[in-house]
């Protein structure tokens, strides 16, 4: 009996001493010792020979920093908890973060803001909770939404925004967001509205930190050849001839799944839900029993049902204290920032690269070029859906378009309301001429990967 | 209950277990790491250990928190022993030895050395990192560190194209690619098609290009004389620029052939000396020259039987050469006395690494510093050896004055010039004839040793994921000198 009790009983001492661990940092009134800025007043009051040419010493700095300077964090994640702690530790107290995911037990293993009793509670809450309790006077504003309930007015308040997003989509919107903020006078850009961005993503012992001056410096779509478009598996492979695990294990979960409802009518596949991925599991095991396909395993069907990417502690704190540096860096002006992408990878030995990258003269984004649309008038909407959704520059997710025909605001085809796509979807096979579209033509195109309708020049081919 | 506890943490593990697996994560939980000074640095390494579960740590500190402690550190000091290294190096050096490795963190210099010999007498790793001002430095000291698992980023695959072993020759006889039906024809996998056209093409000199159009003119065509759309074909074509590359040794896996301890193997040799010659032992009686022959392909388009079957040829192939080198394993182990315990697994062969790293008393003595390395580093004045012999040079005031510079305002100024004769001194000691820049000195008193959070951070990641490689054995460790440069956000590695 003593021998079954003694796992338990050090199980319960675990959870025991964790919770005594928790360190007291409450009962400070938020009041400042001495010496706790010492380490950060160093950069801010000293004069030196690499200071930004605009830097200049002061004992006031600091204030800066603690009373003004707001920052806006999006993810409460990997990078976000490395972020919060970095970004409290340089002096920074008014910061907002945004996160619309809760807590797994996936994400205790990097997450440090997180506990196990925090599973299913909201990031933003837990990670301000946290570091409001631990670093006396930071006043963390968590928001448990996602980035695209805000609007200009929200972002607008922010003097830097750093992301530490697991999206690209994600990233775009932001970008497209601070763009839409820029004010132009006479063709003249009003530096007073531009919020720096830094941006941070990893992905396991790989990452990036880049920081971005919208309206002047490359932006997330000036360079979105860096991340290529994520390549499925051509359907043929999956339906009639599948040869790696992951073959076995798509057609579970696209076909069959659609086709036997095992949990019932209506219900689609829940990743997060164990029974579900089980079920999927069994199914591709019997799946690759059929074509001899070895190698299917719980860990790798949840790998790919849920698109998991490994990821751990290290990656993320390296890349979060980079970000946070160029934010410490552009709000107290101390040295001149990073220029302005940098990557890391841990894998042999440890290597980074820092390069500038360079601002696409015709970017869909941030040129103020109006895009051209190259088509021949007999060519139908389809090819001109496929192209925005194709093409390496654009990679739209589900374009909806709208045009100006006989003075009114036509909508030529939108996915993303069901109604409305059931009834322009015969549009699709229609010619542009035969939509009544003219050369020279506006198209406005709306998307989920920018906050700002972008307008596009058709121009027909012979 | 136990099983509550294993699935948990598979939940809870998940994400890095899809890295260095459950074996990598049995390495880290049976490990026992010491750090010495729980500083900003220290700490942020430690959690980014005890984030991913980590067995054990001792912290060494004799220091006493204070004010700016807290202000750069998300940790409270809870588990220190509250003695000093150099204490324990007085006392009790041996206190060191029952640890896997050992972190030391913003140590001076002294003290750095003198843990340095006990720690590379007693051969456990030791990792030596620090934050000054806005530089993060790191050095790995271990004599020897072996990799089976590197995981390398990229590798060539190894198809046996130019030298077709038999099972793989029979195999492609059986395919007749004039003679098949056009379903058939599409679906034949890149490896065959250009297996096929490797026997028709007699030249010596292979011109890619030329091969390429010879494959191109094999795809189908339809009644009009059109060519039929073959994915395959396609991927053959493309393929051909990496599959005609003649299978061979890498030099890094023949230079470890020729190492020491793989000739004298005895009862104490480890695991991974008797693997090797096992292997090299395959090379020269059983494989024609040639490493054991890998065993994976790359997906391409095929119908299932035909890239199942021609995977099956391969992966038969690896496991029977597997299997000759277990047999040499197992006959070099009997002629020392052991048992064999472990199996071997062919698909690590190429990619074996070791890393040595120079003792800190080689990179410390006149006799043997790296000059070559210093110097012609120091061709670009503003890259980042010029940090490196800053940090010596701060280490020699130290020395000096007990203090480091400028860590009090009124300081900054009258130090740059007793900085400066630390340089200077530096450079004559070890005859370096380069010249540092006035800047760098300023900077460096300007710094005053201060220690802040985000180059801490920074460092704490580094560090940790080195440390992690070490315990794990799995993927490579820098050798040996790493400094990054928080101003320019750049970094380096030297093997001082």
């Amino acid at each position: 009996m003593a021998d079954t009790d003694e796992p338990e009983k050090k199980r319960r001492r675990v959870v025991e001493l964790t919770e005594k661990m928790v360190v007291d940092g409450g009962s400070r009134d938020g009041g400042e010792w001495d010496g706790r800025w010492n380490h950060i007043n160093t950069f801010l009051e000293r004069p030196g020979p690499f200071t930004h040419p605009d830097f200049e010493p002061s004992t006031e700095s600091l204030q800066f920093l603690l009373d003004t300077c707001k920052i806006l964090v999006i993810g409460a994640g990997g990078l976000g908890c490395e972020l919060l702690k970095d970004l409290a530790l340089s002096g920074f107290r008014h910061i907002h973060v945004v996160d619309m995911d809760t807590i797994d037990v996936s994400n205790l293993n990097r997450q440090f803001l997180f506990r196990l009793k925090d599973v299913g509670r909201p990031k933003a809450d837990i990670a301000a909770d946290f570091i409001n309790g631990r670093i006396p006077g930071c006043n963390v504003v968590p928001h448990f939404k996602k980035i695209q309930d805000f609007d200009e007015s929200f972002y607008r308040q922010f003097h830097i925004i750093v992301c530490g997003l697991d999206s690209i989509i994600a990233r775009r919107w932001m970008n497209g967001m601070l763009l839409s903020l820029l004010v132009y006078e006479d063709g003249v850009l009003d530096p007073s509205s531009i919020i720096p961005l830094i941006d941070g993503g990893t992905e396991g012992f790989k990452g990036n930190a880049r920081v971005i001056f919208p309206g002047m410096t490359a932006c997330i779509d000036c360079t979105l050849e860096l991340y290529p478009p994520q390549i499925n598996f051509p359907m043929c492979t999956i339906a009639s001839m599948p040869r790696l695990p992951e073959h076995c294990v798509e057609y579970v979960r696209m076909l069959l799944w659609p086709k036997e409802k095992p949990f019932g009518d209506g219900v689609g596949l829940d990743a997060d839900d164990p029974e579900h991925i089980q079920w999927v599991y069994q199914k591709s095991q019997e799946r690759a029993a059929e074509f001899s396909i070895t190698g299917v395993t719980y860990r790798l069907t949840q790998g790919v049902v849920k698109r998991i990417i490994p990821a751990v502690a290290s990656t993320n704190a390296v890349i979060a204290a980079a970000c946070a540096t160029e934010v410490f860096k552009i709000a107290s002006s101390a040295y001149i920032p990073l220029n302005n992408y940098m990557v890391f990878n841990d894998v042999d030995g440890l290597y980074t690269y820092t390069f500038e990258a360079e601002r696409k003269e015709n970017c869909s984004s941030c040129s103020q070029v109006p895009q051209d649309l190259h088509f021949s008038p007999s060519a139908k909407l389809q090819e001109v859906v496929d192209y925005l959704t194709e093409n390496a520059s654009l990679q739209m997710k589900s374009p909806a378009i709208t045009a100006t025909l006989e003075g009114k605001n036509k909508t030529l085809y939108l996915q993303t309301v069901a109604s409305i796509e059931q009834r322009t979807r015969p549009n699709l096979s229609k010619s542009l001429k035969e939509l009544g579209l003219l050369d020279g033509q506006e198209l406005a195109v709306a998307d989920v990967t920018t906050p700002q309708t972008l307008l596009f020049k058709l121009s027909f081919t012979s | 209950t136990m099983a509550f506890t294993k699935a948990s943490k598979d939940q809870k593990y998940d994400r890095q277990l899809r890295l260095w697996g459950d074996h990598g994560q049995e390495e880290l939980e049976n490990a026992h790491v010491c750090l010495i000074n729980s500083t900003a640095s220290g700490t942020e390494i430690l959690k980014n250990l005890v984030l991913p579960g980590i067995g054990a740590f001792t912290i060494v500190d004799g220091h006493k928190v204070s004010g700016e402690d807290v202000g750069n550190n998300f940790f409270l000091s809870n588990n220190s022993i509250g003695r000093s290294p150099e204490k324990l190096l007085d006392n009790d050096p041996e206190f060191f030895h029952r640890f896997t490795l050992v972190i030391g963190v913003q140590l001076p210099e002294s003290t750095c050395l003198r843990l340095g010999s006990v720690l590379w007498n007693a051969n456990i790793p030791f990792l030596v990192c620090r934050t000054y001002g806005l530089v993060g430095y790191m050095r790995l000291v271990v004599k020897e560190h072996t990799v089976i698992e590197s995981h390398p980023d990229n590798a060539l695959e190894d198809l046996r194209l130019d030298q077709p072993f038999a099972e793989l020759k029979n195999h492609i006889q059986s395919y007749d690619l004039e003679g098949m039906g056009k379903k058939d024809h599409s679906h034949t996998p890149w490896i065959i098609i250009v297996a096929k056209y490797l026997e028709k093409w007699f030249s010596t000199f292979y011109k890619k290009e030329a091969f390429k159009q010879l494959i191109r003119q094999g795809i189908l065509k339809s009644e009009k004389g059109t060519p039929e759309d073959e994915e395959n074909f396609e991927e053959a074509i493309k393929n051909v620029n990496t599959a005609l590359n003649p299978t061979k040794i890498s030099s890094g896996v023949d230079d470890i052939f020729n190492g020491e301890q793989c000739n004298d193997i005895t009862s104490q040799t480890p695991t991974f000396w008797v693997m090797t010659r096992a292997v090299r032992e395959f090379v020269h009686n059983d494989g024609g020259g040639n490493l054991p022959v890998r065993g994976s392909i790359p997906d391409m388009i095929a119908d299932s039987e035909k890239f199942i079957t021609l995977q099956n040829i391969y992966r038969e192939k690896a496991m029977q050469d597997a299997s000759v080198v277990s047999k040499h394993v197992e006959s070099l182990l009997q002629s020392v006395g052991k048992v064999c315990e472990t199996l071997f697994c062919s698909k690590n062969a190429a990619f074996l690494r070791v890393v040595r790293c120079r003792s800190l008393a080689e990179e410390y003595s006149v006799e043997t510093v790296n000059k070559d390395a210093i110097t012609s580093c120091m061709d670009s004045a503003d890259g980042e050896m010029v940090l490196y012999l800053m940090l010596r040079s701060v280490d020699r005031f130290y020395q000096q004055h007990s203090r480091y510079p400028g860590v009090y305002n009124y300081q900054v100024e009258e130090d740059i010039s007793k900085l400066k004769l630390c340089v200077n001194s530096l450079l004559q000691e070890y005859s370096l004839n380069v010249n540092v820049k006035d800047d760098y000195i300023h900077e460096f008193c300007r710094y005053g040793a201060s220690e802040p959070h985000t180059v801490a951070s920074f460092l704490g990641g580094s560090a940790a994921q080195e440390a992690i490689k070490i315990i794990t054995r799995q993927f490579v460790p820098f050798n040996n000198t790493f400094i990054y440069n928080a101003m320019s956000q750049t970094t380096a590695t030297f093997q001082l």
